[in-house]
């Protein structure tokens, strides 16, 4: 797990690269240069560079080369009820490989009760064998307890995983108090962890769907019912206040709507350590489809929280993301079939949710954001792949187009034209949320680890060469403000001398549990008020403290 | 029982037959001033205008151009909620007359019911205690420390038999009041069913009991940790959930004791937003700061511990009465809880155990006057607003209190904007040791109250009898709340679709979600009949030509088809 660190599976890295003629965009700048690979790291960047001869070069004619996108948030070969998402460890890689994306992190989804650890082990046996591309892991804390606390710790230390997801919502199942979450976050908090979040009340989307179902509303324009906006801002708002509480940096995944992104941005203003996650369906499309006529189609939307309905949401959005309030797009990525999805066909509350994304999503913020002139092409770089890296502190190995980073890169088109379609896509899955949608910009060559995997529109992936990519705790993006604020917030109790005044008479009970039925009858048990008259006077020194 | 009519008195003498004429003052309402004179008979207002003519021997007050205004309401009170067995120095009698001399006439106090007690009975029991010792008419909230199904109908018989149509929920107090918030949704669902008015009383109590035992664990334990355990994004937090929740069950919702900035702008974004929501700042939060915790004299810091704590930002108090002054604030109570400095005491090792409130119905209408009148940031229509006509509206009193007009009862204030008074526990009324508003100089105060048609106040002079409150009863359905709301319980419709007929994956039944096994690796080969990789490679084929036709699927796949079975409804569009 060194740097290097490769795993069984024989190198194939050793080719040599040269990439001419681009201009290089990292998130802060951008320009002209040569760029040399060798062994999977870029080796040399400048012009006219000395490089060994039968070097494969590519010409990219001006093109913009960029740091190959990370995918922050997929979960591929999910399992769900004995079965799993449609789009695997290969299939999945793939269809983010084709748009453009070199990484991914994934979401270890443990069973409530069952180990962590197990899970964890579990995944990335899954993803060693099938991955094309390299990956991480982020491991969702589903349930609370010290057993838990130990495996969260060695995960950390050992294990390489640094961010760890809490839900909000599924009551009785994923669901966690506020008070294990401020548990959760306190111990995150202190071991450099990144804590995400499912922000949704959960609480009342039980209540409203049992609504819903009561009402006759069976189809998944009841999943957007029952789960409106406000639901999401409001669990938004409770996880920041924690985190700020317990002074952790906060992650917020899938932010789907306005109020949701809104309660991020204030919070930032006021200094909190927040990072918002829209994923590429909320920029890229809305809830309006909850209402298609098509079944099937309606469902392929259900995912939670549900895209608003408001169709200007995914233009907020975007804006948002360009300002920097928003810090990184994932796409949540999690398909289903249409068969698997009408587990739920006469309730929507048994829909299995998620949507797909992941080969969409660099194109979906280009075409929503760069090209409508929101957002400049370092920021592009930025919410997709380098603010990603440096919260997981992968940075600036991933991310970056430099010496000495892996070389993952991506030569950009900004001009091709592509119409989505579940007919052409590489997703397993039989509906594509952006069906029809005509994108501007998409990858026109993709090198990972080194290797050319995407070129004039064939993929030549291999299963199973991504490698597990190890994320160190105490990221600096999030925790260079988290550690000043440790040490401003330390709180201190007044040096007053000891009150030795009258204490009135009580029941030595729990707090407010009064003894009798009758609080009516207690005054003349305790003589309170002749205490007053006694020699207690404090009342005399006051006015002058006051000046 | 006694308040159920308009004038329904109870077994006290009828002292209100005096005849009153005021003269020479400016009427002051929430929606104009005009000059003009009152004649007041029968605890009613008779007339209003000029040259009135009245009957002989009526005894005449000369404004002298200062304003005459409906008297006070404060409608946060607590005057009977008793901590630990030891019931508050300032009861019923002491503390009207507070709110007397302070231009109040008539107070709401809070019924507190102990978990799992009876709230009829404790309503009757606060009743009781009132109707001895009140010395303005009063009425009453009640609130609900927890929620089962048996409180239902109690609910239901104080609405619409004994008077009440407001009633308060905690969301902090971990372990006694505090509700979550299924609860929370389901009392929401009731009350307004009811027509009733939500009183929430919002902090994040789990938050709380964290940070208070970590507080506790540093060592802390004087009435500082008071405010480091409840910082003002708790309150914030919970106010932004209960303003969710009431738009979810699309119910009026009312913050008590708006304490901090950022709660009072969750309450002012939310109105912009559109929500029925009402907030309460009180007069220690539009008075004075927090930083009183750090006090060195611990009985004097203990006299500020309230909850939501006062903000130790100092310049809190001026940022509610901006909005106060703009409306998006509607209402100032007192939060007036009074307990000894022996009863604060009960604490003195630990800040939690410092039983909670302060002082203010006294001082409630003078600090509004010389911090946001006299400062120019509101005027003196929206003064009486906030002080009275508001507090009527909602509580559904209006137009029998909170205005000056014929038939309107009898509760004046001629209020002297130049009066200036130094706030100090020598001159007040309560029977409190400390004023946490001890040497302040307030601007504004009243010269004469009539509370039920009698002067009770007069050149600095309180002439009151214990027992001639009246309990006011209030009914449902209050118009400034419930007209938006009947607006809005407009919902969206069933989409009418053709039944979705195509293939559906077999699933264990098991309740959602729950896997069969622990581990998920192994199910598909558990619990699936073994031979179902075949069916892949049978006819069905759900999107046609995919180019992921060579990759091979996951076995785990059972596709319930019928055979060649490709529904409309199933390929893409």
């Amino acid at each position: 797990m060194s740097y290097q660190g490769k795993k069984n599976i024989p190198k194939i890295t050793s080719e040599r690269l040269l990439i001419k003629g681009g201009r290089i965009v990292n998130d802060d700048q951008s320009f002209y240069a040569d760029i040399y690979m060798e062994d999977g790291v870029i080796k040399q960047i400048g012009d006219n560079l000395i490089v060994p001869g039968g070097v494969k070069t590519i010409e990219a004619d001006g093109k913009m080369v960029i740091p190959g996108g990370i995918d922050i948030h997929t979960h591929l070969q999910m399992p769900f009820r004995g079965t799993s998402t449609v789009d695997d460890f290969s299939q999945g890689t793939k269809a983010a490989l084709a748009g453009g994306t070199t990484m991914i992190v994934d979401h270890v989804i443990p069973e409530p009760g069952s180990s962590l650890l197990e899970a964890f082990e579990r995944w990335r046996e899954w993803a060693d064998e099938k991955a094309c591309c390299d990956y991480a892991l982020h491991v969702d804390i589903t349930h609370w307890n010290d057993s838990v606390r130990q495996e969260v710790l060695s995960l950390i230390k050992e294990k390489g995983v640094n961010s760890f997801q809490v839900y909000m919502a599924f009551k009785d199942l994923y669901q966690l108090s506020n008070s294990e979450i401020y548990e959760i976050f306190t111990f995150l908090g202190e071991h450099g962890g990144i804590a995400q979040v499912h922000a949704e009340n959960g609480e009342i989307i039980a209540e409203e769907q049992a609504r819903m179902l009561e009402m006759g509303i069976t189809g998944p324009e009841g999943h957007v019912l029952s789960r409106p906006e406000e639901l999401e801002a409001e669990a938004v708002f409770r996880a920041v206040t924690i985190a700020s509480q317990t002074n952790c940096p906060l992650y917020v995944t899938r932010v789907m709507s306005k109020s949701a992104a809104d309660i991020i941005s204030q919070a930032r203003k006021k200094g909190n350590v927040v990072f918002g996650e829209p994923i590429t369906a909320s920029l890229g499309t809305d809830g309006t489809h909850y209402w298609s006529k098509n079944w099937a189609k309606a469902a392929s939307f259900v995912t939670s929280p549900p895209l608003s309905p408001d169709p200007t949401t995914p233009d907020y959005l975007n804006t948002l993301l360009a300002s920097g309030d928003l810090s990184v797009v994932g796409s949540a990525h999690c398909t289903f079939s249409v068969a698997q999805k009408a587990i739920g066909k006469d309730d929507f509350t048994q829909i299995p949710e998620g949507v797909n994304g992941a080969e969409e999503r660099m194109s979906v913020i280009w075409d929503k954001a760069v090209v409508t002139g929101k957002m400049d092409e370092n920021m592009f770089v930025a919410v997709t792949s380098t603010n990603a890296a440096k919260i997981l502190n992968l940075y600036p190995r991933k991310g970056r187009i430099a010496v000495g980073s892996d070389s993952d890169l991506v030569i950009w088109d900004t001009d091709a034209v592509r119409t989505i379609t579940a007919k052409t896509h590489h997703s397993a899955a039989e509906y594509n949320v952006f069906e029809g949608m005509e994108l501007r910009g998409a990858p026109m060559l993709v090198v990972c680890q080194g290797k050319i995997v995407l070129e004039d529109g064939n993929l030549h992936a291999t299963a199973g060469t991504g490698r597990f990519i190890p994320c160190s705790p105490f990221p600096d993006f999030a925790y260079k403000r988290v550690k000043a604020r440790k040490q401003m917030a330390i709180l201190k109790a007044v040096p007053r001398g000891m009150y030795d005044g009258p204490v009135s008479e009580f029941s030595p009970m729990s707090r407010g549990g009064t003894p009798s039925a009758s609080a009516r009858t207690s005054p003349t048990k305790a003589p309170v008020r002749n205490l007053h008259q006694s020699g207690f006077t404090l009342s005399g020194k006051q006015t002058i403290e006051l000046q | 029982m006694s308040g159920t009519g308009y004038q329904g008195k109870k077994n006290i003498p009828h002292l209100t037959s005096e005849r009153l004429l005021i003269k020479g003052g400016r009427v002051v309402n929430d929606d104009q001033s005009l000059y003009a004179d009152v004649y007041v008979e029968d605890g009613i207002i008779k007339q209003v205008g000029e040259n009135l003519i009245v009957p002989g021997g009526v005894k005449v007050i000369e404004a002298n151009g200062c304003m005459v205004i409906p008297g006070g309401i404060d409608v946060n009170t607590c005057l009977h909620k008793s901590y630990l067995g030891t019931p508050p120095v300032d009861d019923f009698y002491q503390g009207t007359k507070a709110a007397l001399a302070g231009g109040t006439t008539m107070i709401i106090d809070h019924v507190t019911p102990q978990p799992g007690y009876s709230l009829l009975e404790a309503f009757e029991k606060w009743q009781e205690a009132a109707d001895k010792k009140s010395c303005c008419d009063y009425s009453l909230h009640v609130d609900i420390p927890h929620w089962h199904e048996g409180v239902k109908e109690e609910l239901e018989q104080l609405v619409q038999e004994k008077g009440i149509n407001s009633f308060q929920v905690y969301m902090a107090y971990k372990g006694l009041f505090q509700m979550p918030d299924s609860q929370l949704y389901e009392a929401f669902s009731f009350l307004k069913e009811l027509g009733a008015v939500v009183l929430v009383h919002a902090e994040n109590g789990d938050l709380i009991a964290q940070e208070q035992s970590k507080i506790l664990g540093m060592g802390i334990t004087g009435p500082e940790g008071h405010p480091l355990s409840r910082p003002e994004e708790l309150e914030a937090e919970a106010v932004f959930r209960a303003i969710t929740l009431g738009n979810r069950v699309n119910c009026p919702v009312y913050i008590t004791k708006v304490m901090s900035k950022s709660a009072a702008d969750t309450v002012t974004s939310a109105r912009k937003k559109g929500s029925v929501v009402f907030g309460e700042p009180i007069t220690a939060s539009l008075a004075t700061d927090g930083s009183h915790y750090w006090s060195k004299n611990w009985a004097k810091a203990a006299a500020y511990v309230t909850s939501p704590p006062l903000s130790p930002d100092p310049t809190t108090p001026d940022h509610l009465h901006s909005l106060l002054a703009c409306g998006d604030l509607q209402v100032v109570g007192s939060g007036h809880c009074g307990y000894s400095t022996s009863q604060k005491a009960i604490g003195k090792d630990n800040f939690t155990l410092i039983p909670e409130g302060t002082n203010g119905v006294e001082e409630r209408m003078g600090f509004v006057w010389d911090k946001a009148v006299a400062m120019g940031k509101m005027d003196e229509n929206q003064f009486v607003a906030v002080t009275s006509t508001n507090a009527a509206k909602i509580f559904n009193l209006y137009p029998r209190k909170g205005r000056i007009a014929v038939g309107s009862d009898a509760d004046i204030v001629i209020w002297d904007p130049d009066k200036i008074k130094t706030i100090t526990t020598k001159a007040q009324q309560s029977a409190l040791e400390y004023n946490i508003f001890e040497g302040m100089e307030c601007r504004g105060g009243p010269v004469y109250v009539v509370s039920q048609g009698r002067i009770v106040f007069e050149e600095g002079k309180l002439q009151v009898q214990q027992g001639t409150g009246r309990f006011i009863s209030r009914k449902p359905f209050p118009d400034i709340a419930y007209q938006r709301i009947k607006y809005l319980s407009v919902y969206k419709t069933i989409v009418s679709r053709g039944m979705y007929d195509g293939p559906v994956y077999d699933i264990p039944a098991t309740p959602k979600y729950i896997t069969p096994a622990p581990s998920a690796k192994t199910s598909p080969n558990t619990h699936q009949p073994p031979p179902i990789r075949n069916l892949h490679q049978s006819n069905f084929s759900l999107s046609g030509a995919q180019i992921d036709d060579n990759i091979p699927r996951r076995s785990g796949h059972r596709i319930v088809a019928p055979p060649g079975g490709r529904s409309n409804i199933t390929s893409l569009g």
